[in-house]
């Protein structure tokens, strides 16, 4: 089989695959994880999704990568996460939720004092909810730790032009000749739509505009990963206009990152200076303690995402032989391991281990 | 309303004379430099300097001169430069009062130099190996020698000046290593475009002190407990791959290395002007034959459009500056131009960088400093699947550190095959608060 994408979810689907028994060439026309998988922050979030399909996935999804961490190094740290309100009224909204996600098995902890989880907080916030669930990965790392699975060949700067066969794929198209097989899986990300569409099919994959901070090294000032309540709301938001909300937190590597934006501008990648102002005024005022502290560099990425916001993973509507796993927009990390998971499963026959009849292919249609 | 017509990025030769010029011709000029003083790299002084020892001092002080009419801002470090009408410069300014300055000027002059290129070798991370740029800054700003006994190892004709440098600030140079085989006849004329008799002084310099000047040689390793005691020094082939058993050992306190220069494209980069690869094997700015980017409103001069010495830099720059005025240059002018860029180009095509230095890395070499990755690192990195420098970095730490990648960008991208191209959005350290410091760039309110 052949998987167009060597991001995070191509590396997750190969590795899967090959774990089944599975023969994998990984096509990529850059480099391994030099699309989104390379310009996000690796968070496997399961705090900020409210119950339903995709929280589901994540928390599958959790469970494999914690497996995942035991066998590889790619720098798993189970943090947790902290969501903090400012006021009374978000305080009641972030319990309600609380309470909700866990009948999906999400573990949390009302925290009064938050100064216990984070001392370096601006005073005066409502309170906040824990979640030791939450961990974070670092995302190329990963994609290049599963990737060296020995049923697993990867084939960089190669670009997929297209299938060949006529109702059943043959084989794949590319710019360095065709590579025989019965099962292509478009996991191009940001891109599937392109890759899509050379198949004589479509999803509606699409870009959303992300910026990242960096700061200097420094020792552990923030602990966790702490956002602001609003952040769930702007991750769910369809509105094309400029999202932010303060997403901060530390790495085990000692830069503190700081989000998260969110706009829909295609794939325009000049910078933002207004954005980054932004971002920065927001992190000090969670934490007035990084106001002092240098930032060292930024990037930008494009989350791919769909209408409905969740992810494309399944067959092809039409095409026999044609998969699709992409669109995971600003989550496609967390999600991985689960995508793998589903897709290795139902190409081998074995039930997928969970319904993923909302994240059909021929849903749009 | 912009504050000035045109603003000139970088002090240097280049900048001054494209400021000077456009001054003269009527615009209103602003001139940022992120140093205290003008004169760029080139013309690196202390205060109440005679001029002693510096080339061209003359051609300074009319340059020097021409900043009257100017908008000086020394202290003026640009983190990012969006474009637009009018640009936008958000800047840096002072040092222990660090506050972000805003600057909009109708149109951009960029002259932001080059920095010193090092390659890594076994040792190279010791303390006492620096940059010879380091070296000769040392004796220029400070009139320190970089230590008792100095051995200067690279390519280029920059190594000899660094060489009578140290010599005059006291220094014993116990060797100067030049990878290539240049023919004498450039020599002296590349030293000294303008003056080539008087380059030939360098070389009769270091025959008075007795300094060998040895070509077809370089360090290849640097030895110390903790701090740099000796070098080995080798022969190397015509692809600079060391000739097995010329090795030799030579002791010493301090080690300048230089292995050209690396334009500072960053600005460039960030307002979206196209670059291309140079002669040397670092990206230059495009721009046309008025010195325009491929960006409205943009001029480029100087070092960022490749190494060509201080007199092409003052050539391209004047130039800039009568673009950017929509004057008709003297001819004269043009007729420099393409005189040094001749010179420029033999230049470069007589002191390359060679892929042999490959060789010198060991699994164990640190490649980069900042985030000590070594050479293993970075292979196991491309075993990977890392292509370019961005995806090495991703997957093997090189260049995420704090000079992000200035130095080890150029090695790390030739032990890679790839072009280096600089994209750097933050292109200086910039503290949060001033980051999230209101302006009134465009889309932002108060
Ligand atoms: C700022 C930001 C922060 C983020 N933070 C997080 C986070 O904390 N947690 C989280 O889970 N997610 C996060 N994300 C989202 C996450 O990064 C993405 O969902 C995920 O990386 C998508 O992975 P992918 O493998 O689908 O796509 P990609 O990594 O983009 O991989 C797709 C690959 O397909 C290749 N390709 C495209 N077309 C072709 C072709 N024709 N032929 C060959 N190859 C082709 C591309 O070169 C690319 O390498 C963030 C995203 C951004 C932008």
């Amino acid at each position: 089989m052949v998987v167009v994408g060597a991001g995070i979810i191509g590396a997750a689907i190969a590795y899967e695959c090959a774990i089944a028994g599975l023969s994998v060439a990984v096509l990529d026309r850059g480099p391994v994880a030099g699309g989104t998988t390379g310009a996000g922050e690796g968070n496997l979030l399961v705090s900020d999704k409210p119950p339903g399909p995709e929280l589901d996935l994540a928390m599958m999804s959790l469970r494999r990568w914690r497996e995942w961490s035991e066998e590889h190094e790619f720098e798993y740290e189970p943090k947790g996460g902290l969501v903090v309100a400012s006021t009374p009224e978000g305080l009641k909204a972030l319990d309600g939720l609380a309470a909700e996600q866990r009948t999906s098995g999400v573990e949390s902890l009302g925290v009064a004092e938050l100064a216990e989880y984070e001392p370096h907080l601006a005073p005066g916030l409502a309170g906040g909810v824990f979640y030791p669930q939450d961990a974070q990965v670092m995302p190329a790392l990963a994609a290049a730790a599963l990737l060296r699975h020995p049923r697993v060949t990867v084939h960089t700067g190669v670009t997929f032009t297209g299938l060949e066969g006529g109702e059943r794929v043959t084989a794949a198209r590319t710019d360095a000749g065709r590579v025989p097989c019965a099962t292509v899986v478009n996991a191009a990300g940001t891109w599937a739509a392109e890759v899509a569409a050379r198949c004589g099919s479509d999803v509606p994959v699409m870009p959303r505009r992300g910026f990242i901070l960096v700061t200097e090294p420094l020792p552990r000032i923030v602990r966790h990963k702490v956002y602001a309540a609003d952040y769930v709301a702007d991750v769910g938001s369809d509105d094309a206009g400029l999202k932010t909300s303060p997403v901060v937190e530390g790495t085990a590597a000692g830069p503190v990152l700081i989000g998260a934006s969110r706009e829909r501008v295609g794939f325009d990648g000049r910078f933002s200076v207004p954005v980054l102002r932004r971002l920065a005024a927001q992190a000090i005022a969670l934490f007035p303690v990084l106001a002092e502290v240098t930032v060292m560099r930024a990037y930008r990425g494009f989350r791919p995402y769909t209408p409905d916001h969740l992810p494309v993973i399944g067959p092809d509507a039409a095409v026999e032989g044609l998969w699709h796993a992409c669109g995971h927009e600003g989550a496609g990390v967390g999600l991985a391991a689960a995508t793998g998971l589903a897709v290795a499963r139902g190409l081998t026959g074995a039930d997928p281990g969970l319904d993923m009849s909302p994240f059909r292919p021929g849903r749009f249609a | 309303m912009p504050d000035a017509d045109l603003a000139v990025i970088g002090a240097g030769p280049a900048g001054l004379a494209a400021a000077g010029a456009a001054a003269r011709a009527g615009l209103t000029v602003v001139l940022l430099d992120p140093a205290e003083r003008p004169g760029g790299q080139f013309y690196r002084h202390r205060d109440g300097d005679d001029g002693r020892g510096h080339h061209h001092w003359r051609d300074y002080l009319r340059l020097a001169g021409d900043l009257e009419g100017v908008h000086y801002l020394p202290g003026h470090r640009v983190w990012h430069a969006e474009p637009g009408e009018p640009h936008v410069l958000h800047c840096l300014a002072g040092n222990r009062d660090e506050r972000p300055v805003t600057v909009r000027a109708a149109k951009i002059v960029l002259a932001t130099g080059a920095h010193d290129r090092a390659l890594p070798f076994p040792g190279w991370d010791l303390p006492g190996v620096m940059t010879a740029g380091g070296a000769q800054a040392l004796w220029k700003g400070q009139g320190l020698p970089a230590g008792r006994r100095v051995v200067i190892s690279g390519t280029g004709p920059f190594l000899l000046p660094v060489a009578t440098g140290l010599l005059k600030a006291g220094a014993r140079v116990a060797g100067v290593y030049e990878a290539n085989r240049p023919s004498a006849a450039l020599l002296p004329l590349a030293l000294d475009p303008a003056r080539a008799v008087e380059g030939a002084g360098y070389a009769l310099a270091l025959a008075r002190h007795r300094v060998p000047y040895r070509t077809g040689r370089a360090v290849i390793a640097a030895h110390g407990e903790g701090r740099l005691e000796s070098v080995t020094v080798a022969r190397l082939d015509r692809d600079w791959q060391p000739v097995p058993g010329t090795e030799k050992i030579v002791t010493c306190d301090a080690l300048a290395i230089g292995y050209g220069f690396t334009p500072q494209l960053e600005l460039a980069v960030q307002l979206g002007c196209a670059v291309e690869d140079g002669p040397d094997g670092s990206a230059v700015i495009t721009a046309d034959a008025a010195q325009a980017t491929t960006v409205p409103g943009v001029w480029a001069a100087g070092e960022t459009l490749g190494v060509g010495g201080a007199v092409l830099a003052m050539a391209t720059g004047a130039l800039a500056g009568h673009a950017a005025a929509g004057t008709t240059p003297p001819g004269a002018l043009l007729r420099r131009r393409a005189r040094q860029r001749r010179l420029a180009a033999a230049i470069a095509a007589a002191w390359p960088v060679r892929d042999g230095w490959r060789e010198w890395l060991r699994d164990d070499t640190v490649v980069c400093r900042c985030e000590e990755v070594d050479h293993g690192a970075l292979k196991r990195a491309i075993a990977d699947g890392a292509r370019d420098v961005r995806s090495a970095k991703l997957l093997c730490r090189a260049g995420m550190g704090l000079c992000q990648g200035r130095v080890c960008g150029f090695p790390v991208a030739r032990v890679l095959g790839v072009p280096d191209r600089p994209n750097r959005p933050v292109a200086q350290p910039v503290r949060l608060r001033d980051l999230a410091y209101p302006d009134t760039s465009r889309g932002e309110h108060r």
